[in-house]
């Protein structure tokens, strides 16, 4: 048996969710697509639709084989597709992953998918490292980068003095 | 008949020789590459078995050349601690107390057969490839760090600060554990580790190749002169072996 108090809470939460609902509506109505960064090639390995639907198995395959197998072909690596997607824009600034710039974040963060790629995989091509944003807006300083190591560790003593 | 089979057999050791002298020689005595570049679509198989050799007796006191070769390779940058700071590859000193005599001597993983590290591991990160190198796939770790308390060589580090624009072939993170790779995307071009090619240049103390194969390099030497394992006693039989020690 339901009791009155749960029917009228069932009634109020449908309600509340109705509400927001129609709320997350009206947000993705103001939200434009994502602009998704040019690459450097023509075309991309596979079609773009297939790409855009698969390319995380397609990646995941692919590091599976290079890291047990030592399968190196470049078709399916990151390394490649890195190093075709992300580029300078004009002031020769790269974005850093997490910013919309960024060619994986453009539609990860419009999509609202994070992924961890990133923490351990340069999110730039070699030769464009250095270039562009040097300490993340959200996080801890580049410590690859010995100027910025020492400048930060300065200011976290002086934090905790 | 006879005519078909001479010439098959000319071509087959014509093909033998050409893959016996994989070595490309530009001067003698220098030797630019030592293995053979596999495939890039060919995985690693347990024909092959990497190792290592360190004379000891050439390696000179006060060299740090192989370390920073590793580290500008990897991309290892410290931040000055170094009891947690990355290290892939050390310099250790020994001292003989009765005579006085000093010799160093790199250390790094040691890529164990029966690696203890792997053994313990409770993801399947720690493995051993079939050529024998012994790496961790950080997809997998979830850093426990037990891998760094079995493995008795102290090899094994832990990332603890965030990284940026890692190495393409070295890609490395907080919160998972590392080690040497035996600079496994050279070698699977064909080259030697890092550290084995900056030895070379003054000192040429350390050699890389394939342990099952009797006509590397690395076996001669070993046939040739022994080679001990560091702490033999564990039967870990490491692809890593010193002489002079
Ligand atoms: S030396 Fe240590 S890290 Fe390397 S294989 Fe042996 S146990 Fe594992
Ligand atoms: S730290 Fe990672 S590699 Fe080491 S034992 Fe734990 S899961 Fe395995």
């Amino acid at each position: 048996m339901v009791s009155w108090f749960q029917k009228n809470l069932q009634k109020s939460m449908l309600a509340v969710s109705v509400l927001l609902l129609a709320g997350s509506v009206n947000v993705n109505a103001e939200v434009a697509a994502p602009v998704v960064p040019k690459g450097k090639g023509e075309q991309c390995v596979e079609p773009t639709g297939e790409m855009r639907k698969n390319h995380m198995e397609m990646l995941k395959h692919q590091r599976d084989e290079t890291m047990h197998n030592g399968i190196r072909t470049k078709k399916h690596a990151l390394k490649e597709c890195i190093s075709c997607h992300v580029q300078a824009d004009d002031k020769g600034q790269v974005a850093r992953f997490g910013e919309d710039g960024h060619f994986c974040s453009s539609c990860h963060n419009y999509a609202g998918v994070n992924v961890d790629c990133f923490q351990c995989h340069a999110d730039r091509p070699q030769e464009l490292i250095g270039k562009g944003h040097k300490i993340k807006p959200h996080h801890t300083a580049n410590f690859n980068d010995a100027s910025v190591n020492k400048e930060a560790l300065q200011a976290l003593s002086k934090v905790s003095k | 008949m006879k005519t078909d089979n001479t010439t098959d057999t000319s071509k087959r050791k014509f093909l033998g020789g050409a893959a016996a002298v994989a070595g490309i020689t530009i001067a003698p005595g220098v030797l630019l590459q030592t293995v053979q570049a596999k495939p890039d679509d060919q995985a690693v198989s347990n024909k092959v078995r990497w190792g290592m050799l360190i004379d000891t007796n050439k390696c000179a006191d006060g060299c740090t050349d192989c370390v920073t070769a590793c580290n500008s390779e990897h991309g290892l940058a410290g931040h000055d601690r170094p009891e947690t700071d990355t290290q892939y590859i050390r310099k250790v000193t020994l001292k003989d107390k009765q005579t006085g005599h000093v010799k160093t001597l790199p250390v790094m993983c040691q890529h164990c057969e029966t690696a203890p590290c792997a053994d313990v591991c409770p993801t399947g990160a720690s493995f051993k490839r079939e050529d024998g190198i012994v790496l961790v796939d950080k997809h997998i770790c979830i850093g426990c760090r037990y891998c760094m308390m079995a493995c008795p060589y102290k090899a094994r580090s832990f990332v603890h600060e965030d990284v940026y624009d890692q190495k393409d072939h070295t890609p490395r993170g907080k919160g998972t554990v590392e080690s040497c790779t035996m600079c496994v995307h050279k070698v699977d071009k064909g080259e030697n580790p890092a550290c084995v090619t900056a030895c070379n240049k003054e000192h040429k103390a350390m050699y890389f190749g394939d342990l099952n194969d009797a006509n590397s390099e690395i076996s001669k030497r070993l046939k040739e002169h022994g080679g001990k394992q560091i702490r033999a006693d564990l039967g870990l039989n490491p692809g890593v072996r010193y002489q002079g020690v």
